[in-house]
C-alpha cells in the first residue's frame, strides 16, 4: 500500500485515500485498528493520545476526514474528544469501545458520534465508515444553503463548530434548526471559523452567550421571545432565527438542570454524604447539563453520565471555588481536588457565598455554584447555597436553585460544583485541562442565569480536564450555556424529565469549545446566578437520585441523563473517568450526577432548569 | 518439500488452538491482516499484547493486594485488559475477563480473586502456545504460515 500515492489520488478515488485520525491508548488496539485501516485503503494517523489527536486536528482542520476514537482513555475522556472535535472541528466522529452497554452507546450518539463500534473491531464495519463523512459533507451542504462542496473532505465542516452543528446533529431539531440556520450569519465571536464565509453559522461565544442570557433575564424566562431577545442583544448579523434556536436549547438545558436537581436532592438524601455530594453533583449538573445540552452535540457529557459521586463532589469543591472567583484560575478549579467525600456542607457553603459574587444575581437565586472552590475545599458548611441571592426575577431558573441548594447543603459543595464542574468540563477538558477551567464554570453561575449557563459548562470541561490540565476547557463551557439557551425549546418549563436534557444539549453546541480559560472565567462568574437557581431546589421532592454507583462513568452508566439529553449535542464534558486521576474523575461524576438528576428531576424541572441550566448545559458528559 | 511437514504441523497446532478454545474467528481477521507487506503481523501484534497487558496485570495484583478491594478500579482495568485480549482473539481470557468484571460489579472480592487466578493461568498457557506457534510459523517459512484451515 503506498500511501502517499493514495493521499495524492484520494479526491478523486474516495473513499480510498481517506484521511482518518485514530486514537486509542491501547498499543494492541491500535495497531489493529490502524492496520485495519490501512487495509481499507485510508490514510490512516495513529496516535495513543488524546490530546496529541486534538493537537493534530487543531493544526489543521482540513487534515482528516474522520477520526475514530477509543472511549476510555487515560488523558481524556473519549466522549470530551468526541465533543471537542464536533464543536471545532466538526468531523464525524466514530467511538470505538470494549464495552457495548446500550447506555454507553446512546451516550456516544448524544455526544454527536456519528458511529459506534464495538471492539474488537471487524474490517467488514471499517470498509464502510466513510459514509458518515459524506453524510456530513452533505449536511453541511444543506446547511450552508445548498453551497456545492464537490469534494468528499469534511474539512468545509470544520471550523464551525457551534450551535449549526449542532443542529445538524440533532435530529430532532435538525430541520428546523436547518431551517433556521439556514440564514445564519457569522457570529461575531467566531472560534475558529475558517470557512465563515463559506458556512454562515453563529458561533455563540461566551460573550453572545452573556447577552443572550442577559436579555433572557430582563424579559423573563417566559416572555423571552426571540424577537426581543435579539433587539436586546443587538448583536449585528444575528437573526432571529439564530436566537430562536439558542432559546430552545436553552429552554431544553434548564429543563434538563432542573430534573438533574432533583435527581440529585434524592440521592443525596438517599445517600447520605458521598452520596449528597453525587447528588448535589445532579443538581449541578443539571445546571451544567444544559450547558452541555445545548452546547454540545458534538460535546458529550461525559462527565454527566457517570461520574463518581465523590469525585463528583471534591470536583465541585475544588473547581467551584475557583471559579467562584470568576477567574479560570487554573489552578483553582481542580475539581478533582476537592475531597470527593465531599463536605457537603463547607461546600454547599462556599459554593453560596461565592454567588453572591457575581452580578448575575438573578439568575440563580441561591446557586452559590461557583462559590469559592476554596471554601468549598475546606468544607465549610455549606448552608449557604440556599442563601445564593437570586436577585433576580431571572426566571430563568426560577426554582432550581432551591433544589440545588437543598442538595448542596445537604452535600458538600460538590453538588454545586458538581454543576458548575460539570458544565465547565463539558467543554474545555481538552486543552486546558486543568482543573482551573472547571473554576470557571464555576464562577460561571454566580453570573448570569443563563450565561452562567455556559460558563459553566466551559468550567465543568475544565473541570474534567483538569487531569489534562486544559485550561482552555472553560470557554468552551460558557459557549455552550449561551447555546443551550438558545435552542432552549418551548418546553421550558416542561416535564423535567429528560426534556432539560435536551435543551442541554443544544446549549453545548453552541458554546464554541475554545479551550479559552478566559472564557471559563467569564462563565465562572455567569455560574453564580445559575447556581442560585439550584438552591432553590429545596422544594424538589426527593430526588430521585439516581444511584452514584451506578452513575459511574465506569461503563457509561450515566445513562440517566443521557437519553433524555442525548440531543445531539451531547455536550457532555463532563467525564466520568473511572480513573484514578481525581480530576477527571470527579469531573465525570458530577456530569453524571447532574444527568442522573436531570432524569430524575421531576418536579422542580423548572427550577433546575432554571438554575441548572448551566450545569446541565456542560454537564452532559458521557462516558 | 521440508517444509510441508512443518507446515501441515503448524496447520494442525493451530487448528488446535481454534478446537480448544484458546483463540477465536478474532485471531482469523489478524491472520487475513498478514500479507507481503506484514509478514509477521500476527506475531507482532501477540507480542504487542502480551508486553502492554503485562502492566495491567501488575496492576490489577497490586490493586487486588489492597483492602478492601476498589472495585471500580478493578473494573476499569479488567475493562482495558479485556478490551485487548479480545483485539487478538484470545478466547479463555476474555472470557475470563468478563467473569472477574462480573465480580467486581457485584462486589465479590473472592469471586474476583479467584477468577484472576485463573485468568492468568489461561494467560499464561496461551502465551506458550503462541509462542511455539509462531516459533514453527517462523521455520516453516514466511509464506503461508498463517493460512486459513482447509
Amino acid at each position: 500500500m503506498t500511501v502517499e500515492q493514495i493521499v495524492s489520488e484520494g479526491k478523486d478515488q474516495f473513499p480510498i485515500g481517506m484521511r482518518v485520525l485514530a486514537v486509542d491508548d491501547d498499543p494492541t488496539c491500535l495497531l489493529l485498528l490502524g492496520t485495519l485501516l490501512r487495509r481499507c485503503q485510508y490514510h490512516v494517523t495513529t496516535t495513543s493520545q488524546a490530546k496529541t489527536a486534538l493537537k493534530m486536528l487543531r493544526e489543521n482542520k482540513n487534515k482528516f476526514d474522520l477520526v475514530i476514537s477509543d472511549v476510555h482513555m487515560p488523558d481524556m475522556d473519549g466522549f470530551k474528544l468526541l465533543e471537542h472535535v464536533g464543536l471545532e472541528m466538526d468531523l464525524p466522529v466514530i467511538m470505538l469501545s470494549a464495552n457495548g452497554d446500550t447506555k454507553l452507546v446512546m451516550k456516544g450518539i448524544t455526544h454527536g458520534a456519528c458511529d459506534y463500534l464495538l471492539k474488537p473491531v471487524r474490517i467488514e464495519e471499517l470498509q464502510n465508515i466513510w459514509q458518515h463523512v459524506v453524510r456530513r459533507k452533505k449536511k453541511d451542504r444543506c446547511n450552508s444553503g445548498s453551497k456545492d462542496k464537490p469534494h468528499p473532505d469534511s474539512g468545509e465542516a470544520a471550523g464551525i463548530g457551534n450551535v449549526d452543528n449542532n443542529g445538524k446533529l440533532n435530529k430532532k431539531r435538525k430541520d428546523q434548526n436547518e431551517d433556521e440556520d439556514d440564514e445564519r450569519d457569522e457570529n461575531g465571536h467566531d472560534n475558529e471559523d475558517p470557512s465563515a464565509q463559506k458556512k454562515p453559522r453563529v458561533v455563540w461565544s461566551v460573550e453572545l452567550h452573556r447577552k443572550f442570557v442577559a436579555a433572557v433575564n430582563q424579559l423573563g424566562i417566559d416572555k423571552a421571545v426571540p424577537k426581543k431577545i435579539l433587539e436586546l442583544m443587538n448583536v449585528e448579523k444575528l437573526t432571529r432565527e439564530n436566537v430562536a434556536s439558542h432559546l430552545q436549547k436553552f429552554r431544553l438545558y434548564l429543563k434538563r438542570i432542573s430534573c438533574v436537581a432533583n435527581q440529585q436532592a434524592n440521592m443525596a438524601a438517599a445517600l447520605g454524604t458521598a452520596d449528597s455530594a453525587y447528588l448535589r453533583m445532579g443538581s449541578l449538573n443539571g445546571l451544567g447539563n444544559f450547558h452541555t445540552l445545548a452546547g454540545s452535540d458534538q460535546l458529550h457529557n461525559a462527565a454527566f453520565r457517570s461520574f463518581p459521586p465523590s469525585g463528583v463532589l471534591g470536583r465541585l469543591n475544588t473547581p467551584a471555588g475557583l471559579g467562584i472567583r470568576g477567574l479560570p484560575s487554573p489552578g483553582t478549579i481542580q475539581l478533582g481536588h476537592v475531597q470527593n467525600s465531599g463536605n457537603p456542607t463547607n461546600d454547599l457553603s462556599k459554593l453560596q457565598s461565592f454567588v453572591p459574587g457575581n452580578h448575575n444575581t438573578n439568575i440563580l437565586q441561591g446557586m452559590p455554584m461557583s462559590l469559592e472552590l476554596d471554601r468549598l475545599q475546606h468544607n465549610k458548611n455549606v448552608g449557604h447555597i440556599g442563601e445564593l441571592p437570586t436577585t433576580d426575577s431571572m426566571t430563568v431558573f426560577p426554582g432550581s436553585g432551591n433544589l440545588v441548594d437543598a442538595r448542596i447543603t445537604g452535600f458538600s459543595n460538590n453538588q454545586l460544583l458538581g454543576v458548575t464542574s460539570n458544565s465547565l468540563m463539558l467543554e474545555g477538558s481538552s486543552q486546558q485541562a486543568t482543573s482551573h477551567t472547571s473554576v470557571s464554570a464555576i464562577g460561571f453561575q454566580n453570573g448570569n442565569a443563563l450565561s452562567d449557563f455556559t460558563s459553566i459548562a466551559p468550567a465543568s470541561n475544565q473541570l474534567q480536564d483538569s487531569k489534562a490540565g486544559s485550561q482552555g476547557q472553560a470557554s468552551p463551557i460558557n459557549c455552550n450555556a449561551g447555546q443551550i439557551i438558545r435552542s432552549a425549546p418551548q418546553e421550558w418549563n416542561a416535564p423535567r424529565k429528560d426534556a432539560p436534557y435536551q435543551s442541554h444539549a443544544s446549549i453545548n453546541s453552541s458554546i464554541p469549545i475554545n479551550g479559552a480559560m478566559i472564557q471559563l472565567g467569564q462563565c465562572l462568574d455567569r455560574n453564580n446566578s445559575i447556581f442560585h437557581r439550584t438552591t432553590d431546589l429545596d422544594s424538589v421532592g426527593p430526588l430521585n437520585f439516581v444511584d452514584p454507583l451506578s452513575i459511574k462513568h465506569s461503563e457509561g452508566d450515566n445513562s440517566i441523563m443521557e437519553p433524555s439529553v442525548i440531543e445531539k449535542e451531547g455536550y457532555l464534558m463532563f467525564q466520568p473517568r473511572p480513573h484514578g486521576s481525581h480530576v477527571p474523575d470527579n469531573i465525570g461524576s458530577l456530569e453524571d450526577l447532574a444527568s442522573a438528576m436531570m432524569k430524575q428531576v421531576p418536579t422542580n424541572l423548572s427550577v433546575l432548569l432554571q438554575e441548572g441550566g448551566c450545569n446541565g448545559y456542560s454537564l452532559r458528559t458521557s462516558i | 518439500m521440508e517444509r510441508n511437514p512443518m507446515r501441515r504441523q503448524l496447520a494442525i497446532m493451530r487448528q488446535s488452538l481454534f478446537d480448544q478454545g484458546h483463540v477465536d474467528e478474532q485471531f482469523v481477521q489478524l491472520e487475513e491482516l498478514q500479507d507481503d507487506a506484514n509478514p509477521n503481523f500476527v506475531e507482532e501484534v501477540v507480542t504487542l499484547y502480551y508486553r502492554d497487558s503485562a502492566r495491567i496485570i501488575l496492576n490489577i495484583e497490586q490493586a487486588l493486594e489492597r483492602k478492601p478491594f476498589d472495585f471500580r478500579k478493578l473494573d476499569a482495568y479488567m475493562h482495558q485488559f479485556k478490551g485487548s485480549s479480545s483485539s487478538i482473539g484470545a478466547k479463555k481470557v476474555k472470557a475470563e475477563s468478563t467473569l472477574f468484571r462480573e465480580y467486581c460489579k457485584s462486589g465479590n472480592g473472592e469471586g474476583c480473586m479467584r477468577s484472576f487466578q485463573q485468568l492468568k493461568k489461561e494467560y499464561a498457557t496461551l502465551r506458550k502456545k503462541l509462542g511455539t506457534y509462531f516459533q514453527l510459523a517462523r521455520q516453516a517459512g514466511p509464506v503461508e504460515t498463517a493460512s486459513r484451515p482447509k
